[in-house]
């Protein structure tokens, strides 16, 4: 054992300023570990008594390699590594990034999965912004609300595992379609899982939405005007909290979105309060979604006919020596996409996630990167902080929804 | 409506643009290291490009000059994206900073410098931000090994 004294050991960041702006202000460092930031956040703060003069914000302590990593693996084996980016709403990273390599390879998707792919991205946007408003509200002290919450998100997650066989990183979207198709009486848990969430969203509606202490918490606290929101990057729930109703889904559509019916709502003031409840509308849009979506849902097969990128048949395998090499191709080489360069961009949870990727051709992409919301949201959040109170640091980083695998990558 | 805003846009940057194209529904422009800030001037204020999406580079180890540097911006007016792209030798891997344009270039700018070296000129905030004070080498260059490990505690000694 020789472990170093504690006092040498390296600090990994150089803070920004190391000394007070103004008289008797102390600085004071929050995080990486800390119960009350949820994910592997470092803030360091100078105070002046109890209000917050200006932060530093560090991210990065969970970085893995991600980009660096898909450089050496073949384009179908990046699904499981872009389900953990985002692991509150992992099938969108999915379907965002088998979308973009299908862009380069010019396929176009069955009307199956196309419509499975929305309907499974709207469950995912529910499970995500539960899990971010529970956490937000537990912060707050309100532990009912939160149990309700993510009581509900257990549904979920129980529900998607019966389909995908996995709570939470579902490796379930697939170059040219799904992974599979969903069992037998899952549509109609769904709709059952649906209508028990209508009920207790309500419950947490009627314990905080006029809530005083709620309230005193949440309003007017770490405020951000559109331009602003713009300038600094913000986009999803963040941005339309301030106003605009700026949605990919509904300006640049995909998937099946320009089928649908339903509105884009937008806050006030874009305050924690207006983000909150924009999340908690966006849940009742989601559901109203994915109840035309099951309506819609249109039978055929799930994946394209595509020998580049769709496995055979299992049994085919077994017995047909065309469909062995072609499994065994698609294993060893990887999916050939075509030379070329794509950017492609969804409403993900937190904002856009877009991917930009260069293929040079053959089975292993040359360069893989993630657009997420989250870093550059991390870049902005100075702007809620600064003039609060320290105490506001934790709703309002709350409210941003900073997910740890997305931003740090 | 996508193809009218980008032919305007085609026409009034044709002279400072070596190549423009529509790839995957978003517009490509290929320009010189010394026309970004003209570019990305007349992107913002004349055609409405106010949300800075993303700065990435792209490592060519076998061309000259070795890095595209790669931005992407989104009109919130048109719905539409761009992306910008040039090129930067590895002796002076250096660009203008976007910062004076968009707050959210400063973080992003942090990334790319710290994975690439690509240094954003006029950004004075280029400390490591994913990765930590101290860290050796750009290690998304296709030069920087993969399974190469550089441990900020050194790793503790297991009995075996």
């Amino acid at each position: 054992m020789s472990l170093p004294p504690l006092t040498s050991l390296p600090n990994p960041i150089r803070p920004a300023f190391d000394r007070g702006s103004v008289p008797g202000s102390v600085i004071v460092n929050i995080g990486p570990s800390h119960p009350a930031t949820h994910g592997t956040i470092q803030i360091v703060a100078e105070l002046s008594g109890e209000r917050v003069v200006r932060t530093d914000v560090h991210c990065g302590y969970l970085h893995r390699g991600f980009e660096k990593e898909c450089e050496s693996h073949t384009w179908h084996n990046l699904i499981p590594y872009v389900d953990r980016l985002n692991y509150c709403s992992a099938l969108i990273n999915d379907f965002a990034y088998c979308e973009a390599v299908e862009k380069l390879m010019g396929i176009e998707i069955t009307p199956r999965a196309r419509y499975l792919r929305t309907l499974l991205a709207e469950y995912s946007r529910i499970a995500d912004h539960l899990t971010c408003i529970a956490a937000a509200l537990m912060e707050l002290g309100a532990m009912t609300a939160f149990l309700y919450l993510v009581t509900i998100r257990d549904y979920i997650y129980e529900h998607l595992a019966a389909l995908t066989g996995a709570r939470v990183t579902y490796s379930y979207g697939r170059i040219g379609g799904l992974a599979n198709d969903v069992p037998e009486g899952w549509l109609e848990r769904l709709l059952e899982i649906l209508e028990e969430m209508d009920t207790f969203t309500g419950r947490v509606h009627g314990l905080v939405d006029r809530n005083r202490i709620f309230i005193d918490r949440m309003r007017n606290v770490g405020v951000l005007t559109t331009a602003e929101a713009v300038n600094w990057g913000f986009t999803g729930p963040i941005l339309r909290s301030t106003g605009v109703p700026r949605d990919l889904r509904k300006d640049t559509p995909y998937l099946a979105y320009a089928e649908l019916d339903f509105e884009v709502p937008v806050g006030i003031k874009g305050d924690n309060y207006d983000r909150y409840y924009v999340r908690m509308r966006e849940i009742d849009e989601s559901a109203h979604m994915i109840r035309q979506l099951v309506e819609m849902l249109p039978a055929g097969p799930l994946c394209v006919d595509d020998r580049r990128c769709t496995f055979p048949d299992k049994k085919l395998v077994y017995t047909e020596i065309e469909s062995l090499i072609n499994h065994f191709k698609l294993v060893m080489e990887g999916p050939q996409v075509p030379p070329g360069e794509v950017y492609s961009a969804h409403e993900g949870a937190n904002g856009e996630l877009g991917f930009y990727i260069v293929s040079v051709g053959g089975g292993v992409p040359w360069k893989v990167h993630c657009r997420s919301p989250s870093f550059v949201h991390m870049g902005g959040v100075h702007r809620m902080l600064d003039g609060y109170q320290l105490a506001d640091i934790v709703p309002t980083f709350g409210s941003v929804n900073m997910i740890g695998g997305e931003c740090d990558r | 409506m996508n193809e009218a805003v980008f032919t305007e846009i085609r026409e009034q940057l044709s002279g400072v643009t070596r190549e423009a194209a529509v790839e995957h529904g978003v517009l490509a422009l290929e320009i010189e290291p010394a026309n970004l800030l003209e570019v990305v001037d007349a992107l913002k204020d004349a055609f409405g490009f106010d949300m800075f999406l993303d700065v990435t580079a792209v490592d060519w180890p076998e061309r000259e000059p070795r890095f595209d540097v790669v931005w992407h911006f989104y009109s919130t007016r048109h719905f539409v994206r761009v992306r910008v792209k040039t090129r930067v030798p590895l002796a002076a891997p250096s660009v203008d900073t976007l910062v004076p344009f968009y707050g959210s270039a400063r973080y992003m700018e942090r990334e790319c410098h710290e994975m690439y070296g690509i240094v954003f000129r006029g950004n004075e905030d280029l400390r490591p931000i994913l990765l930590y004070e101290g860290f050796e080498g750009y290690p998304l260059r296709k030069d920087y090994p993969k399974q190469k490990e550089q441990p900020l505690v050194p790793y503790r000694e297991t009995k075996s």
